[in-house]
């Protein structure tokens, strides 16, 4: 079993999302090219997937479509759908709180997902160590994984940060400016990034996981060839563990886009101070189900499905140079 | 040699140590100051409280708005169970066609599926309410509970999917030269053997249920019905700024259910997030 996230043996993996799809999966078994299949199988086959089936057509190729139509629509959920063509994709982007929360979610993503990563690698290259108690440090580092999307932690997380909580006093304690993170806009930022960082033991199993399938050989080898621990890391530990850095960069890019509700319940459901954490996912709410602009809301969704669509070729298309797959002609 | 050994893995476990407790300040930090009083939460840098007192687990055992705290808790369990029931059950099947059948159609639908994974959730959110509007489903259960019925998890359904791959066939066969059929094969052969990735599914499913906001928020608008999320917001949003030590009490409740997980089946979770990312 090959440790990449790609077709065994297959072409390159080209830059979309069904492309992923197949390499995620095995690729079909070669002899079953013919297409012939046995009746049994077909129905049998029909029969297990239906439950499946019906879920994808039901609860999101159809609200998909769905959505798409509403988008060129003025909707309120109690008037019927009227046409406005581009109109609500024209607001969008004269509206100030939408380009707010576009920056907003913006630096999170682009900010937060790579602090959290290399948060995780190091904690990942950490426990790959020979010592022991490496499964209880493990353990603990995923911890928050479980956790840090509750609302429970989000209630933690701002008394913490509110003024003359318990961040404010330490800050106080060393002499740095007085005041808490929760309502000063400036500091709402890193405060949501820190939450992120926190959940950074997920990505980190992953990292240990590939960590511990790269070949013990390789760095033997390198090693009588003279090559000391800085070069061993970069010339085999990057390269190996590149299929998974991508794997993580593109789940962890995917899901920064969608939180919710940390910033919510911080919040309180407004996206302030001054909309610093209206992110896009808190917006669309916000216009969707509080105001009941349902069109606007769709145009919405589908901005964000586009902006995380050409994010992923991009990703996909970039990741030809700079991940390796190992084990396969390639 | 035995000198630099023994200095090493003073540096891992200093390291390792200092980042725990970085990682777990936070939640010691929530657990004792539900064991404070109200006042002493904020504006106080000791971790240990000053005098303990039980009074905030009173506060948050009396309820919120007239509803007892253990209908929240009723709730929560009611759909984390119902939402495990249904997903392992559907996954599962899903998983064996896609993994076992051989059926016209099959390789487009699972790359369809794994596609979902990567699709922001949020795009359908809207469409599906006024579904569920129109159908007359808003303030029940079903729109939280339909997508675990119908193996909407992508994420289950891959795992099972691996997981069945790598059952040997030829259990598969022997059960064919015996007469099973396809069913049979499924429910005798493959479905025991799939323990480990039942369990995984159940405890991730559970938890994610447990801690869902978006979806009780969205579609529940009466109390009784109210899962514990929702209540915990309710609570912040109504009562007094100074009032934390009840908000501690009740964020350290919330998550009683997902530490037991934690610390049971830690062994099922960290492998069920290691095969998301490898394997295939």
């Amino acid at each position: 079993m090959p440790t990449t996230t790609a077709v065994p043996g297959g072409a390159p993996p080209p830059p979309s999302a069904q492309q992923l799809a197949r390499g995620e999966g095995d690729a079909p078994a070669p002899g079953r090219s013919v297409r012939r299949y046995r009746p049994e199988d077909t129905r049998a086959g029909y029969a297990f997937v239906s439950p499946w089936l019906l879920g994808f057509v039901a609860l999101t190729a159809f609200p998909m479509l769905a959505s798409l139509y509403l988008a060129f629509t003025d909707y309120n959920l109690f008037r019927a759908p009227e046409f406005v063509g581009l109109d609500n994709f024209a607001d969008l982007f004269t509206d100030p709180r939408f380009l707010q929360s576009c920056q907003v979610t913006a630096v999170y993503v682009f900010v937060g997902t790579p602090i959290k990563l290399a948060a995780s690698l190091g904690a990942a290259l950490l426990l790959n160590t020979k010592h022991r108690g490496q499964g209880v440090y493990r353990s603990i580092f995923y911890l928050p994984s479980l956790i840090g999307a509750s609302v429970s932690i989000a209630i933690i997380w701002r008394a913490m940060f509110i003024d003359d909580g318990v961040v404010d006093q330490i800050q106080q304690l060393v002499g740095l400016p007085a005041g808490g993170w929760v309502g000063n806009p400036d500091m709402t930022m890193p405060m949501m990034i820190l939450l992120a960082v926190w959940t950074f033991g997920a990505p980190t199993v992953i990292f240990l996981a590939g960590l511990k399938q790269v070949p013990t050989e390789l760095y033997e080898a390198a090693e009588v060839d003279g090559a000391g621990p800085v070069r061993r890391f970069w010339s085999i530990t990057v390269p190996m563990l590149s299929p998974v850095v991508f794997f993580n960069l593109l789940m962890e890019t995917i899901s920064a886009f969608q939180v919710f509700s940390s910033a919510f319940i911080i919040s309180g459901g407004t996206g302030g101070p001054a909309g610093s954490t209206l992110f896009y996912t808190l917006y669309l709410y916000l216009r969707g189900f509080q105001d009941f602009r349902m069109g606007y809301a769709s145009a919405m969704a589908w901005v964000l499905v586009i902006v995380v669509g050409i994010i992923t070729a991009v990703l996909f298309r970039t990741s030809r140079s700079w991940v390796h797959y190992t084990g396969d002609v390639r | 040699m035995k000198a630099t050994r023994r200095l090493r893995s003073l540096v891992f476990h200093a390291a390792a140590v200092a980042a725990s407790i970085v990682v777990l300040y936070p939640a010691v930090w929530m657990v004792m100051s539900s064991f404070k009083p109200g006042n002493q939460i904020i504006g106080n840098t000791s971790i240990l409280p000053e005098t303990w007192t039980l009074e905030n687990y009173v506060t948050a055992f009396g309820g919120i708005g007239g509803v007892p705290f253990t209908s929240f808790v009723w709730n929560s369990v009611v759909l984390a169970v119902l939402s495990v029931v249904g997903t392992v059950a559907s996954s599962a099947v899903a998983a064996y066609a896609f993994a076992r059948v051989s059926f016209p159609g099959r390789n487009v639908m699972f790359a369809v599926m794994i596609g979902t994974l990567l699709l922001p959730f949020h795009v359908v959110i809207i469409p599906q309410y006024i579904m569920f509007n129109s159908a007359g489903l808003v303030n029940t259960y079903v729109p939280l509970l339909a997508g675990k019925f119908l193996a909407s998890e992508a994420f289950f359904v891959f795992l099972m999917v691996q997981f069945i791959r790598g059952i040997p066939r030829e259990l598969d066969e022997a059960a064919r030269i015996d007469g099973c059929g396809h069913g049979r094969t499924f429910g005798l052969v493959i479905l025991p053997l799939m323990r480990p990735a039942i369990i995984t599914t159940s405890i991730f499913m559970f938890i994610w249920s447990w801690n869902d906001f978006l979806g009780p928020l969205l579609y529940l608008k009466d109390p009784d019905l109210f899962p514990l999320p929702i209540a915990l917001r309710q609570y912040v949003d109504q009562t007094s700024v100074s009032d934390y030590g009840a908000q501690m009490a009740m964020a350290v409740l919330a998550l009683v259910p997902v530490a037991l997980f934690f610390i049971i089946f830690q062994r099922y979770l960290i492998q069920g997030v290691a095969t998301q990312g490898l394997k295939g």
